[in-house]
C-alpha cells in the first residue's frame, strides 16, 4: 500500500498481457515494457522446456514405444530331423532364439512335430489359434484339443471344432545338416501367424 | 495442567506453519444426512482395503524379485522363508479380491440410490475410473505371481490384443513389451502393478473424496424428493444445518464398526486360507496346464467362452468400449428428478439383471463346462453298469470309448467332460445310423472322427453306444419307421393332420 506505484491491475496484466495505465501516475509505458518482459521471459521458458522436452522424449517414448516394431524371428534347430518317426506327431522344445537375458524359463518353447513321410513334416505351435493356450496331441483319437474353450485340431493342424477361427499355427522348417530347423520367435497370432 | 498447554502450544505453532487443522477439521466436522444410517459404509470398506494394498503391496516389494528369472522362486522364498511371509502375500490377496468386491457393492449402492445425480455427475465418473483402475490393478497383480496361469493369462490378453484390425500386432507388442511372454514383459507390469496404477488410484481417491467434500454426502433418497439441478444446492445445504449430523461421531462411527469387522474378516480369511499360488512354474513348454484366470475376471472369461465364434471378435474389442462409455455416460443421461428406487424400476432391472449375469457367468467361468476334461479318457473308470451283460464286440466299443478320449468331452454317470451332451441315454435319442455318421462327421462342436478310426472301432463303437439307455425306455427308431403305413383315403375324405413330434 506504501509503494505509490502500485497497479491495481499488476495481477490481471502477468497473466493477460491487460495493459492499463497506473492510476496514481499514468506510468503506461513503464508497465507496458515491464509485461512485455515478463511474457517474453515466459515464452522463452516455455520454448526451453519444449526443446529439451522434445530430447528428453526421444528415450522415453523409444523405450515405451520400442516394443510395437515388427516381430523378428530366427532359425533355431529342434534336433535331428530322423529322430522323429514317420507317422507321428511329437513334441519338442527349443530356447527361443530371440530371448533376452531375463526372460528365465519363459525362454523356453514348445512345439508338436507332425512327420508325414521322410524329410517331409509339420511343425505346429502349442497356442491355440483361439487364446493362445496350450493344445495337448492325442494319438489315440490323432486330434490335438486346448484345455481353456475345447478347440480340436486334426492331426495336420486343419480345425475340427470348437471357437478357433483357423487351424493350428505352422513354423516354417527346413532340413540343414541332418539337423531339423524351424524359423520362431515371436509368439504367433493371427496378425502374424509366425 | 502443563502438558495439555505445552500440547496445544504445539499444535497452534504446527497450525500456524502448515494450516492442517483447517485442513482437516472441515473433513471430521462437516455434515451428512441424518438417515444415511449403514447404507454408506462401503466406500469406507473399499479405501480401508485399498489402504492395506498400499501398506502390505510395500512390503511385498521389498521381498519380490520381478524378473522373468526369479519371481516365481522370490514368491516360493516369501510363502516358506520370510518370517509371516506368508500371512504378508494372503493379506494382499485376500485384500485384493475384498476390494474388488467392496467397490462393487458401493456402486451398486450408488445407482440404485441414483447418489449420482446433479451435482455429483463426476463422483461418478471419477468412481468409474477407479473401478478400472482397480481392475487393472488386479489383472497386473495376477501377473505379478508369474506362474503357469499368469503365463497363459498374458497369451490371452495377447491373443485378443492380436486381434485388433490392422495395428493388432502393434498393441500386442506393446501390452507384452517385446515379441514374446518374457522378462520384458513381467518388468513392463511390475511397473504398471506398483508405480503407475497405484499412483493413478492415489490420485483419484484424492478427487473423489474432494468432489465428496465439495458436494456433500448424498441423503438417502425418498419417494418424491426430486433433484432439481437449479435449485438443489441451496436446499441441501439448508436441510444440512437444520438436520444434518457431523460427520465425526454421527456416521463415522458406523465407518469405524464396519471396517472394523471387514478387517477382522480379512485377518482371519487371510490367516485360514493362506496365499494365493502360485501355481505351476512359468515354464511354456510344461503344457499340462488349465490355465484360469483371477476371480474379478471369470466372468469375462464365461462370456468369451460362451460367445458364437462368429462374434467373438468383435464382441471381445467393442465390448470393454462400450462398458466404459455406458458406465461413464450413466449420470449424464439421467441428472435430475427422481431419486427413489421404487420410480425407478427400469434402473433396478438394468442392475438386477447386470448383477445376474455376472454372478452367472462367473460360476460358468469356475465350473467351465466348455473345457474338454483333458485326462477323462485315461483317468475316469467305465461305470460298472454300462459293461456288465454285453457282447466282446460292446465291451470292445467301451475300450474305444475311451481310447478315442470320448470321455474327454462326454460324461457317463456325471463323470466326464460336459463340453458335449452326456450319453448315458444316448441310444433313446439316436439310432445306430445317426450315430455312425455323427461320430463320422462330426459337427461345429465335434470333431470328425470318420479319418481316424477305423471300420472295426468304430463299429465296435456305435455297438457300445446302442446299450446305452435305460432298460425301461425304448431305443431311438428311425423317424416314421412306427408311423402306421398311409392309408388311401377315399375323394373328399377329411385328412387327420399328424402331430409335429412324430415327424
Amino acid at each position: 500500500m506504501s509503494d505509490p506505484h502500485q497497479h491495481p491491475t499488476a495481477e490481471s496484466s502477468a497473466s493477460g498481457g491487460d495493459t492499463k495505465p497506473c492510476v496514481n501516475c499514468g506510468c503506461a509505458g513503464k508497465t507496458a515494457t515491464r509485461d512485455a518482459r515478463r511474457g517474453f521471459m515466459f515464452r522463452f521458458g516455455a520454448a526451453l522446456l519444449g526443446v529439451g522436452g522434445a530430447i528428453a522424449a526421444v528415450p522415453i517414448l523409444g523405450t515405451l514405444l520400442a516394443p510395437a516394431r515388427r516381430q523378428s524371428s530366427a532359425w533355431v534347430s529342434l534336433g535331428r530331423a530322423d529322430a522323429f518317426p514317420i507317422g507321428q506327431t511329437r513334441f519338442a522344445t527349443f530356447l527361443n532364439p530371440i530371448r533376452q537375458p531375463t526372460d528365465g524359463d519363459a525362454a523356453k518353447t514348445a512345439c508338436w512335430v507332425r512327420c508325414i513321410s521322410p524329410g517331409k513334416y509339420q511343425v505346429f505351435a502349442v497356442n491355440c489359434a483361439h487364446l493362445g493356450c496350450p493344445v495337448r496331441w492325442f494319438a489315440q483319437s490323432r486330434l490335438f484339443m486346448c484345455p481353456c474353450h475345447g478347440g480340436a485340431y486334426y492331426e495336420d493342424g486343419s480345425r475340427a471344432a470348437g471357437p478357433p477361427p483357423r487351424g493350428l499355427f505352422e513354423y516354417p522348417w527346413k532340413i540343414d545338416g541332418g539337423n531339423l530347423l524351424i524359423e520362431a520367435g515371436h509368439l504367433p497370432g493371427l496378425e502374424q501367424s509366425t | 495442567m502443563r502438558t495439555p498447554r505445552m500440547f496445544s502450544l504445539a499444535i497452534d505453532w504446527v497450525e500456524a506453519r502448515t494450516g492442517a487443522v483447517a485442513f482437516i477439521a472441515p473433513l471430521l466436522t462437516h455434515h451428512v444426512p441424518r438417515n444415511a444410517k449403514w447404507w454408506y459404509v462401503f466406500g469406507s470398506a473399499t479405501l480401508m482395503f485399498f489402504t492395506i494394498q498400499i501398506v502390505t503391496g510395500v512390503c511385498l516389494a521389498t521381498l519380490y524379485a520381478p524378473s522373468a528369472a526369479e519371481a516365481w522362486e522370490s514368491l516360493r522364498y516369501i510363502d516358506e522363508q520370510v518370517p509371516f511371509g506368508w500371512m504378508l502375500r494372503a493379506l494382499h490377496g485376500w485384500s485384493s479380491n475384498a476390494m474388488v468386491v467392496m467397490m462393487a457393492i458401493h456402486m451398486l449402492q450408488v445407482f440404485l440410490h441414483a447418489s449420482y445425480k446433479f451435482p455429483r455427475e463426476l463422483n461418478w465418473v471419477t468412481g468409474v475410473f477407479l473401478l478400472f483402475t482397480v481392475l487393472a490393478l488386479a489383472f497386473t497383480g495376477q501377473v505379478m505371481r508369474w506362474d503357469q496361469d499368469a503365463y497363459w493369462g498374458l497369451g490371452i490378453g495377447a491373443s485378443i490384443a492380436d486381434r485388433i484390425p490392422v495395428i493388432g500386432n502393434q498393441v500386442r507388442g506393446l501390452l507384452l513389451g517385446g515379441p514374446i511372454i518374457g522378462g520384458e514383459t513381467l518388468s513392463r507390469f511390475f511397473a504398471l502393478h506398483v508405480f503407475v496404477l497405484p499412483g493413478a488410484a492415489i490420485g483419484l481417491v484424492g478427487l473423489h473424496l474432494a468432489l465428496i467434500m465439495k458436494n456433500g454426502i448424498s441423503e438417502m433418497p425418498k419417494v418424491g424428493a426430486t433433484v432439481e439441478p437449479a435449485t438443489y444446492r441451496a436446499e441441501y445445504e439448508k436441510r444440512m444445518e437444520k438436520d444434518g449430523v457431523p460427520f465425526y461421531p454421527d456416521a463415522a462411527q458406523r465407518d469405524m464398526v464396519f471396517c472394523g469387522a471387514c478387517l477382522v474378516l480379512l485377518v482371519v480369511l487371510a490367516a485360514v486360507y493362506g496365499p494365493f499360488g502360485p501355481g505351476g512354474q512359468p515354464d511354456p513348454t510344461l503344457i499340462d496346464t488349465n490355465p484360469r484366470p483371477d476371480y474379478p475376471f471369470l466372468w469375462i472369461f464365461g462370456a468369451v467362452s460362451l460367445l458364437p465364434p462368429a462374434s467373438e471378435t468383435a464382441v471381445m474389442l467393442v465390448a470393454p468400449l462400450v462398458g466404459v462409455l455406458v458406465l461413464v455416460a450413466v449420470p449424464f443421461l439421467a441428472n435430475a428428478g427422481e431419486r427413489a428406487p421404487s420410480r425407478r424400476p427400469g434402473m433396478v432391472l438394468i442392475a438386477s439383471l447386470a448383477v445376474m449375469a455376472i454372478a452367472a457367468l462367473t460360476w460358468e467361468g469356475k465350473t467351465s463346462p466348455w473345457s474338454p476334461v483333458m485326462d477323462g479318457w485315461s483317468a475316469l473308470p467305465t461305470p460298472g453298469h454300462f459293461l456288465t451283460g454285453r457282447t466282446p464286440l460292446q465291451v470292445q466299443g467301451a475300450n474305444v470309448f475311451q481310447f478315442a478320449q470320448c470321455r474327454n468331452c462326454h460324461s457317463l454317470d456325471g463323470l466326464g467332460g460336459e463340453r458335449g451332451p452326456a450319453l448315458d441315454a444316448i441310444a433313446t435319442r439316436m439310432t445306430p445310423d445317426q450315430l455312425m455318421r455323427q461320430i463320422q462327421q462330426g459337427d461345429g462342436n465335434m470333431p470328425a472322427f470318420g479319418r481316424n478310426l477305423d471300420s472295426a472301432q468304430m463299429t465296435a463303437l456305435v455297438s457300445f453306444l446302442t446299450t446305452l439307455r435305460p432298460e425301461f425306455e425304448a431305443p431311438a427308431v428311425i423317424p416314421g419307421a412306427q408311423l402306421p403305413l398311409p392309408v388311401r383315403r377315399m375323394p373328399g375324405e377329411v385328412s387327420t393332420p399328424v402331430a409335429a413330434g412324430s415327424q
